[in-house]
């Protein structure tokens, strides 16, 4: 049997490994990205890779450990680095002596026999073609719940009245549908989420922030590898709406369709109207976006070295200035401290609040 | 008055400039090009650009702020894809966003985009376009741009033989092309990297001419034929995206499969995204070629001439040991 594991992104590895579990694999669970992980990753990857090469690298060569022989993964055609990741990532295993297979999807409408080839591959237990559809689509369902039950986390962590209620709930949701293996059963996985969420009590007197997150899509969807940003700014009372699901949640629920992804375009084309690959235009764009919608600020996650969100960077300060919205940025590297970071987003907080309450004082006086 | 277009001295400059130039001064207009890269021009570069930017976008920035204010037009076309394959790294791509959202008194931009995957013809409509705010005569920027294709083919096959951009500038303007053979050296390098970083003396430390000092040949990607470059073969089961870095690379592969260096040297910047990842695949590579020995130098703000010079010294010394090992062998 092939022993399968795959990047941990925050909470999807739930749905992968059902969907590779399905078809018939073992799969070896790629660990949370631990200091250990990204110690194992710098250690041998290039100095100058980004962020997520490096805790990739230290995660494959941690399943590697443990028997896993097979990396599943996507590529992409750039124009970014992490189209040759996986790679770049399997010369390096060889080098060492790690014998691992490599399938790593390419975008299925351009290649469809490619993309068709490599699920056969993966199609241990030799399911017809249908069942394997069933099973993707179940995993995508699953994918959905779990971005839902994180968007839950992020209304209400800072509005909740004991601090580290809802991260506990989170953590229980995600266990529910981890065990849910139907469509029914993720049904009513994420019902019982929904209820277990509005549940926790709430202050509904507290001055809650808003604040968009924008950036690079790992360092975005893993939290460890952000150093739990959103949790850490959930119990300063902010919420934080995320710029980016694996689903495309925000583009979906929003009820706008694919216009909000053209809108993020044209919101970002005075300012780069280039895609410079990664996400470095949405960067921008999401950016106004937010602005637009009276958000309190914005922050910018980043790998160090990484290349589109340094163009983006560097155009940002006008973007902030013409919208009148606070950007903090963070460039993540191995050296990036919580602590730092805290000390950072407390005093973005504080100037978001000073902020908000000379808006109101203003009007206040513009009325009387 | 002729108008005045600004052109950094860094970037497309070692590959273009001669295109330019001529293109502009056939149209009545001033090219006028940024001092060579000094202390200052980095000084300033690191202070109007990103800390996290790349060393070479840092010294870029720089070379606007010297140019800037003594220009009536900048010239920083957005360079997207050449040659239908390949595309510029995403800061190039960027370029043209990240200066004039950084500088505030900046002369009008000649930003066009150049993407011959759109548009066959991308090349000629740019030039049409930076013709077209010095002439209204069609006809008279045709010719202009022919004759400045000529001169950039007369200009890259000086390159080929092994001349430096300077060196191949200023033959272009002294009309005289013969070019004096290459003297005999015992050792031969090559050495790979981008244009702008390899071509530039400042922030390379000198290197070539240094090897030079030390008995060395040196062979850059310039005088690797485009041919060769596009035959060449890697086991990596995808191009590099970008235009340079796939040509470095696949220089690399072509000199260890065949043997026709004693040594390589990659020379690459502090902070290159690209790099990351040629770098890694020619250490690896180099690993099945034990006999041709690879370095590989990363240049920053504060490179030192004195570290590099010993770094450079030790392994020459070494090469030359190896070959003289396999001689007496
Ligand atoms: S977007 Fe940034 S982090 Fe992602 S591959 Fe490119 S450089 Fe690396
Ligand atoms: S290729 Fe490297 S050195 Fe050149 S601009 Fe891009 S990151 Fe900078």
């Amino acid at each position: 049997m092939r022993k399968v594991t795959f990047p941990h992104m925050g909470h999807s590895y739930i749905a992968f490994k059902m969907l590779m579990e399905d078809m018939g694999n073992e799969v070896i669970l790629p660990p949370r990205p631990s200091k250990k992980t990204l110690d194992l990753g710098v250690k041998y990857a290039p100095e100058f890779a980004c962020l997520p090469y490096k805790i990739l690298l230290g995660t494959y060569l941690q399943t590697a450990e443990m028997g896993m022989d097979t990396i599943v993964t996507s590529g992409g055609a750039g124009p970014c680095r992490a189209g040759h990741y996986a790679h770049l990532h399997k010369a390096i295993l060889h080098d060492l002596g790690y014998n691992v297979d490599l399938v790593c999807f390419e975008a299925p409408k351009k290649h469809p026999i490619d993309f068709y080839r490599k699920v056969q591959k993966l199609n241990s237990a030799k399911l017809s073609v249908l069942s394997i559809i069933e099973a993707i689509k179940r995993g995508w369902h699953k994918l959905k719940a779990l971005d839902h039950m994180e968007k839950l986390s992020h209304k209400i962590r800072p509005r909740e009245l004991k601090r580290g209620t809802t991260s506990k709930v989170y953590k229980m949701t995600q266990l529910w549908l981890d065990e849910a293996r139907t469509h029914k059963e993720i049904e009513e996985a994420e019902a019982e989420g929904i209820k277990a969420f509005n549940n926790i009590p709430q202050d509904p007197n507290r001055e809650v922030l808003k604040v968009g997150l924008v950036g690079e899509i790992y360092v975005l969807l893993e939290p460890a590898s952000n150093l739990e940003i959103e949790e850490t700014l959930g119990h300063m009372g902010v919420e934080v709406e995320r710029s980016m699901f694996l689903t495309g949640w925000t583009r979906d629920n929003l009820g706008k369709g694919t216009e909000e992804l053209i809108s993020v375009t044209d919101a970002a084309k005075p300012y780069l109207p280039e895609l410079i690959g990664g996400h470095g235009r949405d960067t921008i764009g999401h950016t106004v976006l937010y602005a637009k919608r009276k958000f309190d600020g914005v922050i910018q996650l980043a790998p160090f070295t990484c290349i589109p969100e340094i163009v983006a960077r560097t155009i940002l300060p006008k973007v902030s200035i013409i919208h009148d919205i606070p950007v903090l940025t963070f460039f993540l590297d191995e050296q990036t401290g919580k602590a730092g970071m805290v000390t950072r987003l407390e005093a973005f907080v504080d100037l978001l609040r000073r902020k908000k309450q000379n808006t109101k004082l203003n009007q206040a006086a513009a009325l009387s | 008055m002729a108008a005045k277009v600004g052109i950094p001295r860094t970037l497309f400059y070692y590959v273009y400039f001669p295109m330019v130039e001529t293109f502009l001064k056939e149209l009545g207009a001033e090219p006028v090009v940024s001092s060579k890269t000094s202390r200052k021009i980095l000084d300033d570069g690191v202070r109007e650009a990103l800390a996290d930017a790349c060393v070479p976008v840092k010294i870029f920035f720089g070379h606007v702020q010297d140019v800037k204010d003594k220009i009536d037009f900048l010239f920083v076309p957005r360079v997207v894809c050449l040659n239908g394959r390949t595309i510029y790294c995403p800061k190039f791509l960027g370029l043209p966003d990240m200066i004039k959202h950084t500088f505030d008194q900046l002369p009008e931009v000649i930003d066009t985009r150049i993407d011959v995957r759109d548009d066959r013809f991308a090349v000629w409509k740019a030039f049409y376009m930076l013709g077209k705010k010095f002439t209204n005569s069609t006809a008279k920027i045709f010719f202009s741009y022919n004759k400045a294709k000529r001169v950039l083919k007369l200009y890259h096959k000086l390159l080929k033989e092994g001349l430096s951009p300077e060196a191949a500038m200023n033959k272009l303007k002294s009309k005289d092309y013969n070019i004096k053979p290459n003297h005999q050296s015992l050792l031969k390098f090559a050495v790979l990297g981008y244009p702008y970083i390899v071509h530039d003396k400042y922030i390379s430390v000198n290197l070539l001419d240094k090897l030079n000092k030390l008995g060395v040949e040196t062979i850059t990607l310039e005088q690797v034929p485009l041919n060769i470059i596009k035959n060449t073969k890697t086991d990596i089961p995808k191009d590099m995206f970008w235009t340079f870095s796939d040509m470095v690379l696949k220089a690399a592969y072509h000199f260890f499969n065949r043997g026709t260096v004693d040594g390589i040297i990659h020379l690459t910047a502090f902070g290159c995204g690209p790099d990351s990842m040629v770098d890694k695949y020619m250490e690896l590579k180099s690993k099945n070629h034990p006999h041709i020995p690879f370095m590989s130098v990363t240049i920053d703000e504060h490179s030192g001439e004195a570290g590099m010079y010993t770094r450079l010294e030790a392994f020459v010394d070494m090469v030359k040991r190896k070959k003289e090992a396999v001689n007496n062998a």
